[in-house]
C-alpha cells in the first residue's frame, strides 16, 4: 500500500491536515484536487484520510472544500528545542537518506532584513503642493534603452539618431518565466495582460510556443546559455532581447528543467527531445569576459539589424557595481539586476538561501557607480527580485531604477499560494505544471483580468504616492533619493543606500 | 555574382552591405580581402544565398544563421556557427574556439583543426540534426553538454604522440553522437561519457559525411576509412538526475 509509512525514509511531516468530520460531507473534492497524494478516500471506512508527510500546504483542498472542513496547520517541531540545530535536523537527514541535495522553488525564504520596509517616502506640505492624480495628468510612461549624451537639432528635426527604445505605459514588466516552468494558460494570461496594459512579458529561456507569437509587440525574448528555442523568428518576434547571465535566486548556477517536465509541447518549444533533461550550462560558453559579452550583444544586434534594445540580466552579487559598469560598457541598452529574493522554478536550496545581495543595495550601488562614471544614460536599469507591492516599485525607482520586473507577484495574482513546489511540476493551482489535468485549473480569461487589475491598482497607488510627493512624472522620481529616508538602519547601511536617516 | 571588397571596411558597414545586397536579390556573394570582420552572415535566413569569403573572417561567423551557405577560403576564428539553426559553413583551413555552440541545424565542415570547446551544447530536434565534420584535431572540452546532433572528428592532422582532442571530452554529454577516427584514450573522457564501437547503422552516417568531406576538400575517401572509428556516447540522458532531491 502506497500510504505505508517507511521508517527508512521517514522525516516528520511539516504540516498537519485537520479535517472536521462533522463538516465533511465526503464529496471527495479534496481528493480529486490534491496533486501531491496527500489526500485519499477509504471506501470501506467511508472516510477521507490525509498523508501529512506529502502535504505541502498549498491550501488547494482547503480552498475547494465546500463545507470548510479542512484546516492546514504548520506542525511545530516535536524535537527537543535547540536553537542552532532544529531547522537543520530534517534537511540533514534528507541528504543522508536520499544522497541528493534538495531542490526548491520561489525565492529565498530566510528572515534576512528587507530594506524596503526600512525606507520611508516623503510627501509635500505647503511649500510644494501635492497633486491629485485623479484630477490632474500623471505620467507613468517610460522609455527603456540607451539615451544619447547630447542631442543635435537639424533644420527642423532631430539630427541625432536615437537608439531603439522599449516604450512602457507603466514602469512594471513581467519577469522572465519560461513556458515549461509555467503552464500554457499562465503564459497566455501574462501575454494578454501585458498587451492590455502596454507593457511586456518575458518569454524566459525556454523558447516561445508558436501560439504565443501573437503577442508580438509585448514580448521580451530571452537568450540564456542553453539557447533553447533560439532562432531567427524568435529573435524577430521580441521587442527586446534579454541575455540572461544570472538570476537572483541562483547566481552562478545554470538552469535545469527536469526530464519529467519536458513534455511534447515543451519539447517543441524548446526544440529538444522529449523526456531529456533541459540543461542550461552555468555560464554562456561563448561569454567568458566582458569583451565576449560585448560580442554576444552585438551578434544579437547584428542578427536583428540594430532594431531592438538588448537587455543583460545579471544577479545581484557582491561586486555588482563593477560588473554593471562592464555590462554598460559592453553595449547593453538595458541592465536588469535581479536581487536574491527573486524567484526560481528550481534551484538547489543552499544556493537560493545563501547566495546574492538584496536588490535594494545592488540597485543603489549600481546607480551610484554608473552616475559617477558618467555612463548612467547609456543603460536603463530594471530592478527585480522581491518587488512585493507598488511601494517597493516606487522606492526602487527612487533608488535609481527605470522600471521593475515582477514574477512572484504576478503568480500570486493568478492564485499561487507560495508553497514552493514549482520544481515538482505538480502545482495544484495549475500555475507551474505541464500536467493538462492540473494546468486547466488556470482560466486565462480570469487570470489575465486579475493581472490587469493588479497592474491598474499598482499604477494608481504609484500615482497617488507621486502626487503626494508633488511629482507628476515618473522621470522626476527616478533616482530621487531625497524623497527617501531610512528608519532602523545603521549609518553604513544608509550610506550604501545613499539615503538620509528619518528626521534629517 | 556580386563582389564586395572588405578591405579596411568596419564590420558593421560590411554586414550592412551584405544584407542590402541580399535584399536586392543577389544570391551569390563573393567577399574579398576579409580581415577579421565580425558577424559575417549572422542572422541571415535566405537558403539560396551563398557567401564566398576570401581572407580570415572574424568571430561569430554565421551566428544565428538559418539557411545560407558560407564558404571560407582561409582559416576562421571563434564562435563559428554560434546557435546556428540551418545552412552550411565550409572552412578551407582551421577554425577557432567555441565552434558550433548550441547549434541546432545545418552542417559545418572544417578541413583542419578546431580550438577549445567545439560543439558545446549542440542539440537536435525532430528532423533538425546538426552535423559537424572536422578533418583535424580538437581542443579540450569538445562536445561538452552535448544534447544532440552528430560530430565527426577525423584527426587527419594528428601528431603521433599527441591526442586527437584535449581533455574533458564530452563532459556532461547527454545526447547525440560523436565519432572519432582512430583510438580515443579513456583519460580524455570524464565520467559522463564512454566509447563504444559504432554499429553498421553508425558507419552509414560516418560514410555519408566523410564522403561529403572528401568531395569538398578533395581527400582520399578510402584512405580515411581504412582506420576504424569509435563512438562517444553519453552514459545517461539525465546525467544529473540523481544529484537532486525534492526540497522541503
Amino acid at each position: 500500500m502506497k500510504w505505508m509509512k517507511n521508517l527508512k525514509t521517514y522525516t516528520p511531516p511539516a504540516f498537519t491536515v485537520i479535517r472536521d468530520d462533522y463538516r465533511c460531507i465526503r464529496c471527495k473534492a479534496c481528493v480529486e484536487q490534491c496533486s501531491f497524494d496527500a489526500t485519499f478516500y477509504d471506501e470501506e471506512e467511508n472516510r477521507v484520510w490525509n498523508w501529512d508527510a506529502n502535504c505541502v500546504s498549498c491550501n488547494r483542498c482547503a480552498a475547494i472544500c465546500p463545507t470548510e472542513a479542512i484546516t492546514i496547520e504548520k506542525r511545530d517541531y516535536s524535537y527537543r528545542r535547540n536553537y542552532s540545530w532544529e531547522s537543520h535536523i530534517d534537511s540533514l537527514k534528507k541528504r543522508a537518506i536520499f544522497g541528493g541535495t534538495p531542490v526548491v522553488s520561489m525565492g529565498n525564504d530566510k528572515p534576512y532584513k528587507i530594506y524596503w520596509d526600512h525606507i520611508l517616502l516623503n510627501a509635500s506640505q505647503v511649500t510644494n503642493p501635492s497633486i491629485d492624480p485623479l484630477r490632474e495628468p500623471m505620467e507613468l510612461k517610460t522609455f527603456l534603452g540607451k539615451k544619447p549624451h547630447n542631442i543635435e537639432i537639424g533644420d527642423d528635426a532631430l539630427k541625432t539618431i536615437l537608439s531603439p527604445q522599449l516604450e512602457i505605459d507603466i514602469p512594471i514588466m513581467f519577469a522572465a518565466m519560461s513556458y515549461g516552468a509555467l503552464s500554457y494558460n499562465v503564459v497566455e494570461a501574462l501575454g494578454r495582460a501585458a498587451r492590455e496594459m502596454g507593457t511586456f512579458y518575458n518569454s524566459g529561456e525556454g523558447g516561445l510556443n508558436k501560439d504565443h507569437y501573437k503577442f508580438k509587440g509585448n514580448i521580451i525574448v530571452q537568450v540564456a546559455s542553453g539557447r533553447f528555442g533560439v532562432h531567427k523568428p524568435y529573435l524577430d518576434v521580441g521587442s527586446a532581447i534579454e541575455i540572461k547571465i544570472g538570476q537572483g535566486a541562483k547566481p552562478g548556477i545554470g538552469g535545469h528543467l527536469p526530464g519529467e517536465k519536458v513534455t511534447e509541447t515543451i519539447s517543441e518549444t524548446r526544440m529538444m527531445p522529449q523526456g531529456s533533461d533541459a540543461i542550461s550550462p552555468a555560464p554562456h560558453h561563448d561569454v567568458y569576459s566582458i569583451e565576449d559579452l560585448r560580442q554576444l550583444i552585438y551578434a544579437l544586434k547584428e542578427a536583428t539589424e540594430y532594431t531592438k534594445p538588448v537587455i543583460v540580466k545579471i544577479a545581484a552579487v557582491h561586486n555588482v557595481a563593477a560588473i554593471a559598469s562592464g555590462v554598460a560598457r559592453a553595449g547593453a541598452d538595458i541592465l536588469c539586476i535581479d536581487g536574491f529574493k527573486g524567484g526560481t522554478g528550481a534551484s538547489p536550496q543552499v544556493i537560493r538561501d545563501n547566495v546574492g545581495l538584496p536588490i535594494e543595495f545592488a540597485l543603489a550601488v549600481v546607480d551610484e557607480r554608473l552616475r559617477n562614471e558618467g555612463i548612467r544614460q547609456d543603460v536603463s536599469i530594471v530592478a527585480s527580485g522581491g518587488i512585493r507591492n507598488s511601494m517597493d516599485a516606487v522606492k526602487a525607482i527612487a533608488l535609481g531604477a527605470d522600471a521593475v520586473y515582477i514574477g512572484t507577484a504576478a503568480l500570486l495574482a493568478i492564485g499561487c499560494t507560495m508553497c514552493q513546489q514549482c520544481h515538482t511540476g505538480k502545482c495544484a493551482w495549475g500555475i507551474t505544471t505541464q500536467d493538462p489535468h492540473l494546468s486547466k485549473r488556470v482560466n486565462p480569461d480570469i487570470a489575465s483580468e486579475r493581472l490587469i487589475n493588479l497592474l491598474k491598482v499598482w499604477a494608481l497607488e504609484i500615482k497617488e504616492t507621486m502626487g503626494a510627493m508633488g511629482i507628476n512624472s515618473i522621470e522626476s522620481l527616478r533616482g530621487n533619493r531625497l524623497n527617501l529616508r531610512g528608519i532602523d538602519l545603521t549609518d553604513r547601511e544608509m550610506e550604501i543606500l545613499g539615503i538620509l536617516p528619518a528626521g534629517e | 555574382m556580386y563582389e564586395i571588397d572588405a578591405k579596411n571596411v568596419y564590420y558593421r558597414a560590411l554586414n550592412e552591405t551584405i544584407r542590402s545586397a541580399i535584399k536586392n536579390h543577389n544570391k551569390d556573394l563573393v567577399i574579398e580581402n576579409v580581415c577579421g570582420q565580425y558577424y559575417i552572415g549572422t542572422g541571415l535566413s535566405d537558403p539560396d544565398v551563398t557567401l564566398t569569403i576570401h581572407g580570415v573572417p572574424g568571430n561569430d561567423l554565421g551566428a544565428f544563421m538559418n539557411g545560407p551557405k558560407i564558404i571560407v577560403h582561409d582559416d576562421a576564428q571563434d564562435g563559428l556557427g554560434n546557435t546556428m539553426n540551418g545552412g552550411r559553413i565550409v572552412v578551407y583551413g582551421s577554425a577557432g574556439d567555441v565552434l558550433a555552440y548550441s547549434m541546432r541545424g545545418g552542417s559545418i565542415f572544417v578541413e583542419k583543426d578546431v580550438g577549445y570547446r567545439a560543439c558545446i551544447h549542440m542539440k537536435a530536434y525532430k528532423d533538425m540534426n546538426p552535423t559537424v565534420v572536422v578533418g583535424g584535431c580538437a581542443g579540450a572540452f569538445m562536445g561538452e553538454y552535448m544534447a544532440g546532433g552528430t560530430l565527426i572528428l577525423l584527426g587527419l592532422t594528428k601528431d603521433k604522440n599527441k591526442a586527437v582532442t584535449g581533455n574533458y571530452l564530452a563532459t556532461g554529454m547527454h545526447g547525440g553522437s560523436i565519432f572519432i577516427r582512430g583510438e580515443v584514450d579513456d583519460n580524455l573522457l570524464w565520467n559522463q561519457a564512454m566509447t563504444i564501437k559504432p554499429t553498421d547503422e553508425d558507419y552509414k552516417v560516418i560514410q555519408e559525411n566523410v564522403k561529403e568531406f572528401c568531395n569538398i576538400f578533395k581527400n582520399d575517401y578510402n584512405k580515411i576509412m581504412k582506420e576504424e572509428f569509435v563512438k562517444v556516447v553519453p552514459k545517461s540522458t539525465r546525467p544529473y538526475g540523481h544529484l537532486y532531491i525534492p526540497g522541503p
